[in-house]
């Protein structure tokens, strides 16, 4: 809690005790405050009080006038001269919960030994602490139909529910989804959703983790294990940059289930469905496990560790080489990549961003991003939000729901640039300024922020020319704060590890002599490379000019660029090390093929887009495989270079030492936005996102999640529509240059210029189907 | 002796007295005239000094509810009419709107008025078709007349059938399209009722009653009464009773008077058993039969003046399965959302049927007043105290019935002497 906010004190006397809580603090939660527990099941400290469970009775009497009748005391916020008595000190408390448990039991199934949730059950604990041994009920039980999918993903016991309405508040509260509700009533009153359309919500998964008992369960965890044959390790997410505290559940060595962690400066107690379900790539058949080494025949064969390290040094001493880093890596593996690639490849030649990207990009990161902390708490705080080139719900879900608490509570203002309005966007009540995509510098412009606003940038703001040099400009203008958010875990860490090649760890320019020096100094090395590296487009491009000859590459796809092809054609030229946890495009490639540890294996930490750590230890502990940054050390050990870089606690240390610059920060060099292209009768501009629920690879293998992903559909104006006869669910023929994809048609809010379709979703992969993601001319046919 | 006081029921028996040229033929539509020429302020105090209190079974004084509602605060205010009458015995408001419906649209127009509101809304419920046809002719005339429309709008909305629509608070949600569930309090409707705008939620009866306090002053309805319990009002007689029906008498009148008014029990029978104010309402026996029926009174005797729907219940009746019927309707009609209600009235009907069968035991009577004890007051709204009212007092007055089941193994009663048709045909 920020201490400089004055709070007004409440003192209340809860079983003789004083305690003084902030004005508004419910009975309940004063009462934790002194350690007393008084059981419940609706309550949850982040959803509106409901009072329906009515486990919580307490005696209550204000200044000297009891209520007639025990209260919840969910419900009641304290006041002065408040006297409260919980089951430890009123009779009538302690029957009235006694009672109330004891009817939630007759109605519940006596099934925990083969559910889920027993073990971990707050219904199972608190008929413990509150209920009967023995049963009064001699009746007939409400019975109802086994589980029922209310999504590929969650099932619903309905036999179990205790009807608190813990996930229909969630859901509609929180999330924004309310596609379940309470249907039917009395004793039959049950979780429903509406017939034709199921519960695909990105965060339904935390509906299962705040069911008081084993009613809502995950379909991949179901019937799985134990909850005491569970080994927990907290930890973090890598599959965003939102920076979700998290909690590892493993059982001899396998990765059983993820749960959302508690962090109240992050994401409070809540995450989204990718987060808790896509875990099964770590375990997947294909994993690589051993060191692979091209032969004389062209062949990748199994090598020992020191023959494949010995490959690896010798082909990049052989050559002129250039670092690629995925947005995956954790910031002390980047940190390793990046000193690798100064100290032992003598090169500033390295780049983070497997993705598009641009110049533009990499000046405003040095210029605005790096060092700098737009946190979490200031959108609390913020009087106007910004979205430019970034769509929360897809790409950092975490920040949406930030964001909706706050639209929701006291309807902060959300203006959204974009050529679609989103679902997510639509959620938020935000302005949708409608631009043609390439056209969102212009909007920037006219909008007038204090030094309360937040503009948040999405990575993809850098496809479109002269957006991050308006945003820049914006920020000078008002004092609005900026707050880069990229897609992957990584980038952040990545970016202020220094793996760009305009930037050393910690955010110093390369062509800053004293920042040079300050690194060489303290690496210990006589100098470091003054010239800006290449950016991962230009390195390729190198590659297949001649001038770099070998890479070193980290968890990247070459599918992710919008010229595949030379990325590709570069991977078969160069001699390509490749650190890889999985079979991919690089490895197979690669002359050497060096396998990793996944993130359930290795400990470390993600920068998230605020700049904060998250750190996490190793939930499989007897895993073989060693981190990049292990490997990268002994690679440099054999080309003789000292990295220095044994453990990650040796590389935390280390980048903790060196700290952030405290000398000037890079300028920027403006860009212009390029102009609208003109447009003739089937001509469209493209626009695109990656959903959060796609064909991204660390989703593999689980269909579960895939099964609630949103569909995949061709999105234009109506007047577009009307202009070609095109009605909902006609096929469309999109097409560049490079080759076409055929979607059903969703006829929309889109710009006239504009035609949307998912990134990287199932019949569409823009980037590989038409080398092009964003801002590129293509025809539509209707078909 | 007290005689009945007919003014909302004056004129039920003329064939025509349900239409717009009836109701104006004996002074309709004087008194919102009356009362749209008075400051708002100027009428909530007069229905204040009238001392008319809620007739929907709390006996909340109206205007004092009218006057919580704040004023000046720019915001829309809405009068809601609460017509989902469900309660079991209890049929005033029916009869009322069948017979007179204009008078509660006159009551509307003036309590709009009075709470600065534009809009007024009558929710009733979804089983009585007639009624909402003789309701929406009935505002459609008054439309006509220009009664309605200018100044204020009155919109029926028929309910689905839910007895928990009948506390304010689910009706509100359900009048919003939600399904029907009792919201969290504060706020109060008064503060954040319908569309979270200040709003007041009467009874049919209280409403109706308005029109008359407006032509005829706040003294001439306070002659009527008794100290705290202002008026008249409908006393609905049912059972096993020779003239069952509406009777309109001043609060305060005795079971014994009106019985005798009306031509007594059923002819042959004594009185076992009634419920003052419908089955929410602890029931009473013989030995209240001069308790005045006013809200002070039936509470000094243990029960609640409720709704003043008196089912009279002869010899013949057997408690237990009495009981056991409302019982079933409370289960069936318990909204679910809270779970001393919910669960309870799941549990109390099986118990019920096995006592009424015969195969209970007496620690069964001992865990249904345990239960009924969980219940009461325990519930998210007084649906589950209602549901208990009837077990708790029958075993109170009638203990010896319930274990003669025990003991018998089995209803001493012949069910077939407590109908209609007894005799018929035998």
């Amino acid at each position: 809690m920020d201490t400089t906010e004055i709070v007004d004190l409440i003192t209340v006397v809860i079983d003789g005790f004083e305690v003084s809580v902030p004005k508004g603090t419910l009975v309940i939660r004063a009462a934790e405050q002194l350690g007393i527990q008084i059981p419940r099941f609706c309550d949850h400290p982040l959803l509106d009080p409901v009072g329906a469970c009515r486990q919580c009775l307490v005696d209550i009497e204000i200044n000297g006038r009891a209520f007639p009748k025990p209260q919840a005391s969910c419900t009641i916020p304290v006041e002065p001269g408040m006297i409260v008595k919980t089951q430890l000190t009123s009779t009538v408390a302690d029957k009235a919960q006694k009672g109330v448990m004891e009817f939630l039991l007759i109605n519940h199934p006596l099934d925990c030994p083969v559910c889920d949730k027993g073990g971990e059950c707050p219904l199972q604990n608190q008929a413990m602490s509150t209920g009967r041994a023995e049963t009064r009920f001699e009746g007939v039980k409400r019975t109802f139909e086994k589980p029922i999918n209310i999504s590929s993903q969650v099932l619903l016991d309905r036999e179990r529910c205790v009807l608190c309405a813990r996930c229909t508040r969630f859901s509609d509260q929180i999330a924004g989804d309310p596609f379940i509700t309470l249907n039917e009533r009395g004793a039959l009153q049950q979780v429903g959703i509406y017939e034709k359309q199921p519960f695909k919500s990105y965060f339904s998964g935390n509906t299962v983790q705040i069911c008081p008992v084993g009613a809502l369960t995950g379909a991949s965890y179901r019937f799985r294990a134990r909850p005491f044959d569970l080994v927990s390790t907290p930890s973090a997410c890598e599959h965003c940059a939102s920076g979700c505290d998290m909690r590892t559940d493993v059982r001899r060595g396998k990765t059983l289930r993820r749960l959302a962690g508690d962090d109240s400066s992050v994401n409070e107690e809540w995450n989204c469905d990718k987060g808790r379900w896509a875990f099964k790539y770590v375990t997947a058949v294909d994993r690589l496990t051993h060191p692979l080494v091209r032969n004389e025949a062209g062949v990748l064969v199994q090598a020992s560790w020191p023959e494949a390290i010995a490959a690896a040094a010798n082909g990049l001493k052989a050559n002129t080489s250039a670092v690629l880093v995925g947005g995956r890596a954790t910031h002390e593996d980047a940190y390793g990549f990046s000193k690798f690639a100064r100290i032992a490849l003598g090169t500033n030649d390295i780049d983070f961003r497997s993705r598009l990207s641009s110049d533009e990009e990499r000046e405003f990161l040095a210029a605005h991003v790096v060092s700098s902390s737009t946190t979490y708490r200031d959108i609390d705080r913020a009087d106007h939000v910004v979205l430019v080139g970034f769509e929360p719900e897809e790409e950092s879900p975490i920040v949406f729901l930030r964001l909706n608490k706050q639209v929701r509570k006291r309807a902060l203002k959300v203006t959204a640039i974009a050529s679609k309005l989103s679902i997510g966007v639509e959620k938020l009540k935000a302005e949708f300024v409608k631009v043609a995509p390439g056209q969102e510098a212009a909007a920037l412009s006219s909008l007038a922020l204090t030094a309360q606003s937040i503009i948040l940038v999405g990575e993809r703001a850098c496809e479109s020319a002269g957006v991050l040099t308006a945003v820049a400009a914006l920020a000078d203008s008002t004092g609005a704060k900026i707050a880069w958010i990229p897609r992957r875990a990584g980038e952040r860490g990545a970016l202020e590890a220094g793996a760009i090649g305009n930037l050393l760890p910690g955010g110093r320019p390369v062509i800053d002599t004293p920042a040079r020096v300050d690194i060489a100094t303290f690496w210990g090395v006589p100098s470091l490379p003054a010239t800006v590296g290449r950016s991962s487009d230009e390195i390729y491009a190198a590659v297949n000019s001649g001038s770099i000859g070998a890479l070193i590459i980290g968890g990247v796809d070459p599918l992710d660029s919008d010229n595949s092809a030379a990325a590709l054609e570069a991977l078969e030229k160069a001699f390509v090390v490749s650190l890889e946890i999985a079979p991919s495009e690089v490895s197979a490639r690669a002359n050497v093929v060096l396998p990793v540890a996944a993130i359930t294996e290795k400990s470390g930490s993600f920068l998230n887009w605020e700049g904060r750590a998250r750190s996490f230890d190793a939930a499989v502990h007897d895993s073989l495989n060693r981190s990049d940054l292990r490997i990268l050390s002994m690679i440099a050990e054999e080309m003789g270079a000292e990295l220095n870089l044994g453990t990650v606690t040796a590389a935390a240390k280390e980048i903790a030492s060196l700290g952030a610059w405290d000398g000037a920060r890079a300028s920027m060099k403006p860009v212009n936005p390029t102009d609208a292209p003109t447009l003739s009768g089937n001509q469209f501009i493209l626009n695109s996102w990656r959903r959060l629920l796609d064909l991204g690879t660390l989703q593999k293998g689980e269909e579960n999640l895939a099964g609630t992903a949103r569909q995949t559909v061709a999105v234009i104006s109506p007047n577009r529509a009307q202009a070609m006869g095109v009605a909902d669910g006609d096929l469309l023929m999109i097409s560049t240059s490079h080759g076409s994809v055929t979607l059903a048609a969703l006829v929309e809010n889109i710009h006239d210029d504009a035609i949307w379709a998912p990134r990287n979703s199932r019949g569409s992969q823009l980037l590989v189907n038409l080398g092009a993601g964003h801002g590129a001319v293509v025809t539509v046919v209707k078909l | 002796m007290t005689s009945l006081t007919p003014v909302l029921s004056a004129h039920w028996d003329e064939k025509d007295s349900f239409t717009i040229e009836a109701y104006t033929r004996h002074g309709g539509y004087t008194a919102s005239k009356k009362a749209l020429a008075m400051d708002p302020d100027a009428v909530i105090q007069l229905v204040k000094d009238s001392g008319l209190r809620g007739r929907g079974g709390a006996g909340f004084p109206t205007g004092m509810k009218w006057g919580f509602i704040p004023q000046g605060d720019n915001k829309d205010h809405y009068l809601v009419v609460n017509a989902d009458e469900s309660e079991p015995g209890t049929c005033k408001d029916m009869p009322l709107l069948m017979a007179n419906p204009h008078v509660l649209v006159e009551g509307c127009i003036i309590a709009a008025h009075a709470i600065r509101a534009k809009h007024a809304f009558i929710y009733i419920r979804g089983e009585v078709t007639h009624i909402v046809r003789r309701l929406n002719q009935a505002i459609e005339d008054a439309y006509k007349a220009g009664h309605l429309g200018n100044g204020v709008d009155l919109v029926l909305h028929v309910g689905a059938g839910a007895y928990i629509c009948g506390e304010e608070t689910a009706l509100l949600d359900s009048l919003e399209g939600f399904r029907g569930q009792p919201r969290l309090r504060p706020p109060f409707p008064a503060i954040a009722g319908l569309y979270a705008r200040p709003t007041v939620v009467n009874n049919v009866e209280s409403i109706s009653a308005v029109p008359a306090i407006i032509n005829n002053g706040a003294e001439w309805y306070q002659s009527m009464g008794t100290e705290k319990s202002k008026g008249a009002t409908l006393y609905s007689l049912s059972g096993h009773v020779n003239h069952p029906g509406q009777f309109e008498a001043p609060l305060g009148i005795t079971l014994r008077q009106i019985l005798e008014i009306s031509g007594g029990i059923r002819t042959g029978h004594s009185l076992k058993f009634w419920t003052p104010g419908g089955s929410s309402t602890p029931i009473f026996t013989d030995e209240h039969l001069d308790t005045p029926l006013d809200y002070e009174g039936v509470a000094a005797a243990g029960s609640m003046l409720g709704t003043k729907a008196l089912q009279i219940f002869d010899e013949t009746t057997c408690v237990v399965r009495a009981v056991l019927r409302w019982t079933e309707f409370y289960k069936h009609e318990s909204c679910g959302k809270c779970t001393p209600c919910r669960e309870g009235t799941w549990w109390l009907v099986q118990i019920l049927r096995d006592l009424e069968a015969g195969k209970g035991t007496e620690e069964d009577l001992a865990k249904l007043l345990d239960l009924c004890d969980n219940i009461l007051g325990r519930s998210f709204c007084a649906l589950g105290d209602g549901a208990t009212s009837p077990i708790t007092s029958s075993i109170k007055y009638f203990r010896d019935e319930y274990i003669a089941h025990i003991t018998n193994k089995g209803c001493p009663f012949d069910p077939i002497a407590s109908t209609l048709f007894v005799g018929v045909g035998a």
